[in-house]
C-alpha cells in the first residue's frame, strides 16, 4: 500500500494455502512491499477466497523479469494447448 | 542512562481500546514497572502489519522508559497471521485515513487515562505509519512529539488522492501542533529525497519546530534487522536520535 499499485481479478481454480486446499476466486495483484523477497518492491500475486478469510491466500513474490517470463509462459503453454486443440 | 544495578521490570499484554465507529481494536502494550510517572508513546505499524517487529519495538519503547501501545490498524480486515491479513489490506490499498486517525486518537486517549502516564505523548511510526503519524498529530489534538520514520505519502501529487486517502498529509502542515523528527534513507524511493524536502519546506514555511535526519547509504525500513535493507550504523544512530528527541520533548 506503499505504492498503492495494485490490481485485483476475478478468476476461478484452486489454490493450495496453509491449510490445504481451497477454491480461490481472486487474484490481488500488486507492486508494492514484499513480506519475504529481499528487495523493496516486488510483483506479489495473492490467490485469495476472501469469504473464507485473511488465511486463505497463495503467494507468490517475483522479480520484474520473473514475472514478465510467467505471463510469456503462460501465454505459451495456453496457446499450444489451444492449436492442439485441447482446449 | 541504563545501568547494570537498576531495578527493571515490564508489563506487557494485548489490550483493545474503541477506535473508529466504536470498533474494537485490539492493541499491544508495554509498560515499565513503577508507579511512574511515564511518558506515553503510540507506535503505528508499518504496511506488512501488526507484526513480531512492531511487539519487539513496543517492548523497546517500554525499556527506555515509556508506556507504549501499537493499535492493530488492520482490525477489521479480520484475523490470521500478520502476512495474512496485510495482504488483505495491500490488496485493498490500505487503510482509510480517516478510520486510522480515528484508531489512533483512541489509542492515545487510552494512555492518557492512565494514572502512571505523565501526560505527555508521542507517537512513532514507520512506513505507512510513519505518514500516519504524521496525519494523526496534524488532525488530532494530544500528541507533544512525532517520530516519522521513512513515511512515504506525505506528499502526493492529486493523481494519487483517493476516497480512502482524500487529503495528502503534508497539506495539515498548518495544524500540526508539536516538533517531528523525520529520519530518512537517501536511497529510499518512498519517500524519495525530493518529496522529504518538500515536507521540509512546509514545516519551515508553517514555522514549525522539526528535525530531520537524511541518512546515506540507507534505503526504505533501514531498522528492520530482518530484511536486506537493515543498515546497522544507520539505524544505532536513528534509535539514538529518537531517545533524545524523545527525551527532550516527552519528559515531565
Amino acid at each position: 500500500m506503499c505504492t498503492m499499485i495494485v490490481q485485483k481479478v476475478d478468476l476461478e481454480g484452486f489454490g493450495k494455502g496453509a491449510g490445504g486446499w481451497f477454491d480461490m476466486n481472486q487474484a490481488n495483484v500488486s507492486w508494492d512491499h514484499p513480506f519475504h523477497a529481499p528487495e523493496e518492491h516486488a510483483l506479489n500475486i495473492d490467490f485469495v477466497n476472501e469469504a473464507y478469510g485473511p488465511g486463505a491466500r497463495v503467494a507468490v513474490e517475483l522479480s520484474v523479469e520473473g514475472a514478465r517470463q510467467l505471463v510469456e509462459t503462460i501465454q505459451s503453454v495456453l496457446g499450444e494447448a489451444e492449436e492442439k486443440g485441447l482446449i | 542512562m541504563y545501568t547494570t544495578d537498576q531495578y527493571e521490570g515490564m508489563l506487557a499484554e494485548t489490550v483493545a481500546v474503541r477506535g473508529a465507529n466504536g470498533d474494537r481494536v485490539l492493541a499491544y502494550c508495554a509498560r515499565p514497572l513503577g508507579a511512574g510517572p511515564f511518558p506515553g508513546m503510540v507506535l503505528i505499524h508499518h504496511m506488512p502489519g501488526w507484526d513480531e517487529w512492531y511487539r519487539e519495538a513496543t517492548r523497546k519503547f517500554a525499556h527506555h522508559g515509556y508506556v507504549a501501545i501499537s493499535p492493530n490498524l488492520y482490525e477489521r480486515h479480520g484475523h490470521g497471521t500478520p502476512e495474512d491479513v496485510a495482504a488483505a489490506v495491500r490488496a485493498d490499498g490500505g487503510v482509510p485515513d480517516a478510520q486510522a486517525v480515528a484508531d489512533l486518537e483512541a489509542a492515545m486517549r487510552y494512555l492518557r487515562a492512565l494514572p502512571y502516564v505523565n501526560g505527555k505523548i508521542g507517537v512513532f511510526g514507520t512506513c505507512s505509519g510513519g505518514r500516519q503519524a504524521v496525519l494523526v498529530a496534524s488532525r488530532t489534538a494530544g500528541f507533544d512529539a512525532v517520530v516519522d520514520c521513512w513515511g512515504g505519502g506525505v506528499v502526493m501529487p492529486a493523481d494519487q488522492l483517493t476516497p480512502q486517502r482524500p487529503v495528502a498529509p503534508i497539506d495539515y502542515t498548518a495544524n500540526l501542533e508539536c516538533p517531528v523528527l523525520g529520519l530518512f534513507g537517501a536511497e529510499d524511493h518512498s519517500p524519495t529525497t525530493e518529496e522529504v524536502a518538500l515536507h521540509e519546506e512546509a514545516l519551515k514555511k508553517h514555522g514549525k519546530e522539526y528535525e530531520f535526519h537524511m541518512y546515506e547509504g540507507a534505503g526504505h525500513g533501514f531498522f528492520y534487522y530482518h530484511r536486506p535493507n537493515y543498515r546497522q550504523a544507520q539505524a544505532v544512530d536513528g534509535w539514538q536520535k529518537i531517545w533524545s528527541f524523545l527525551g527532550r520533548n516527552l519528559a515531565s
